[in-house]
């Protein structure tokens, strides 16, 4: 009795994951998480503009952390969401699972940028340079070579399935090195001695974290519209010819 | 077992000593990049010696990501590589005798290229010593790292120039510990810890990546 009824949900679920049962249901998410998003991301800045205090140390040029921290958090996650997509689709077979994978790698590496572009602002009145080759400075540029590297090779095979196959198998072998190439660099920073930063690690005022827990909020609403949008155009290019999609969109019209 | 490795191998010796050029140019490669950064940087000995390990390192790893791309690609354009697929062998065999080959046509005489090299850079013996032991375990794991890439990037177009952004991130690993353990002899740190890192990173790799390029082989024969 009890499996039957497990039976039905798994089945309720994996209904979402055959593309033509997905595109209604993403059309329906989209504004939701877009305008979360949007709203999430208003308040986060102004509290980061007018609600939190300067630094004691570092007066006003901190507040780009707000958006520094989030972003490095996210590229760091999607890369995992990516590949972990990337296994659903290898032992599943689910197309929608690639599709999920290569929407999230684009805005992986967005994030990865921004994350270093703001960190390089921060870096330039704090630290007096814009680049210095950190620990975690340098592992972030590695992981947007990743990012690149994923993205180009599914760009460059023009069939889908090979292309999900290829870049897929490249996701996870990365997410197996994403540990030893992080190690690696922390173990080869403390060694040459280099420029050494501390970030120093005094307790967070409430205010600073309720703000910074805002913007990340935010920019997970962002991400999970801006793939769900990606995912929309992609089964709008792949599934072109089915009578479904023609039907969907006339709808819409 | 073996006696696929040793008929793949032998098979592929002797195909490259046939056509000597490939294996050469990649060789050459590795030396004029070297000899260009004296040009490049400074012909001061003592600056020289500060970067030759560090020089001679990624110049060995653009030399080997330059050779990748003929890993496979000759067997794919005749046909071979399809017969290897369908042959009972398994397939992580063939790759694993497949970079075993071309680790000694290609890897194997970097190495042996080392010391000489280092002598230009004006490395000390002891020097020369370390650098040319991590190359000996270093290079094989270029190879088998980019061997997932040279299966990847069979017959994509501009797969030559996409295989470097596939594998280099990939590479840093090794980098950075073949260069470090030089830079610790000089600070009076010990070796060993670089030369296990290595040790574990080349056991790990022949473990791994051979079913991953054999799977991303098969990926890109359907």
């Amino acid at each position: 009795m009890a499996s039957k009824q497990n039976e039905k949900k798994l089945n309720s679920w994996l209904k979402f994951s055959s593309t033509r049962n997905f595109y209604p249901l993403a059309d329906k998410m989209i504004p939701w998480f877009m305008g979360l998003a949007i709203v999430l991301t208003l308040i986060g800045l102004y509290m980061t503009f007018f609600v939190v205090p300067p630094d004691y140390q570092q007066g006003n040029s901190y507040r780009i952390m707000y958006i520094h921290v989030p972003a490095a958090w996210m590229s760091m996650l999607i890369y995992l969401l990516m590949a972990l997509y990337a296994g659903i689709y290898f032992v599943l077979n689910v197309k929608l699972a690639d599709m999920m994978a290569g929407g999230l790698a684009i805005t992986g590496a967005i994030f990865t940028v921004i994350a270093l572009w703001t960190g390089s602002m921060w870096g330039k009145p704090t630290w007096g340079t814009w680049w210095v080759w950190d620990a975690r400075l340098t592992s972030e540029l590695l992981l947007l070579f990743l990012y690149l590297g994923y993205i180009s090779l599914r760009a460059a095979i023009d069939d889908p399935n090979r292309a999900a196959k290829a870049s897929g198998l490249l996701a996870l072998v990365g997410v197996v090195n994403v540990p030893i190439i992080y190690f690696s660099v922390t173990w080869w920073n403390t060694l040459h001695q280099g420029a050494s930063i501390t970030t120093n690690k005094t307790s967070m005022a409430t205010e600073m974290f309720i703000t910074l827990l805002v913007m990340v909020f935010a920019f997970w609403m962002y991400t999970i519209a801006i793939v769900l949008m990606r995912v929309r155009n992609e089964i709008i290019e792949r599934e072109r010819d089915t009578s479904w999609l023609v039907e969907e969109l006339g709808k819409e019209k | 077992m073996f006696s696929v490795i040793n008929l793949m191998v032998r098979r592929d010796i002797l195909l490259a000593v046939r056509r000597p050029q490939d294996v050469m140019t990649s060789l050459f490669f590795f030396i004029i990049v070297v000899s260009l950064f004296p040009l490049g940087v400074s012909p001061e000995m003592e600056v020289l010696r500060s970067i030759g390990p560090g020089v001679i390192w990624v110049a060995a790893l653009l030399a080997t990501m330059l050779s990748l791309g003929r890993l496979f690609s000759d067997d794919y354009q005749d046909g071979t590589l399809e017969q290897l697929i369908l042959s009972p062998q398994p397939l992580a065999l063939v790759v694993l005798s497949k970079v075993a080959a071309h680790w000694l046509l290609t890897g194997l005489p970097l190495v042996i290229l080392t010391p000489l090299l280092g002598l230009l850079l004006g490395l000390n013996g002891d020097e020369i010593q370390i650098l040319t032991l991590t190359l000996l375990l270093g290079t094989p794991v270029l190879i088998l790292i980019g061997s997932i890439g040279a299966a990847l990037t069979l017959g994509v177009r501009g797969g030559g120039v996409l295989i470097s952004l596939l594998i280099l991130p990939l590479f840093v690993p090794v980098l950075i510990f073949g260069t470090g353990a030089v830079s610790s002899m000089n600070a009076g740190l010990g070796v060993e810890a670089h030369f296990s890192l290595l040790g574990a990173f080349l056991v790990l790799s022949l473990l791994l990546t051979p079913w991953a390029s054999a799977a991303a082989l098969k990926i890109s024969m359907e």
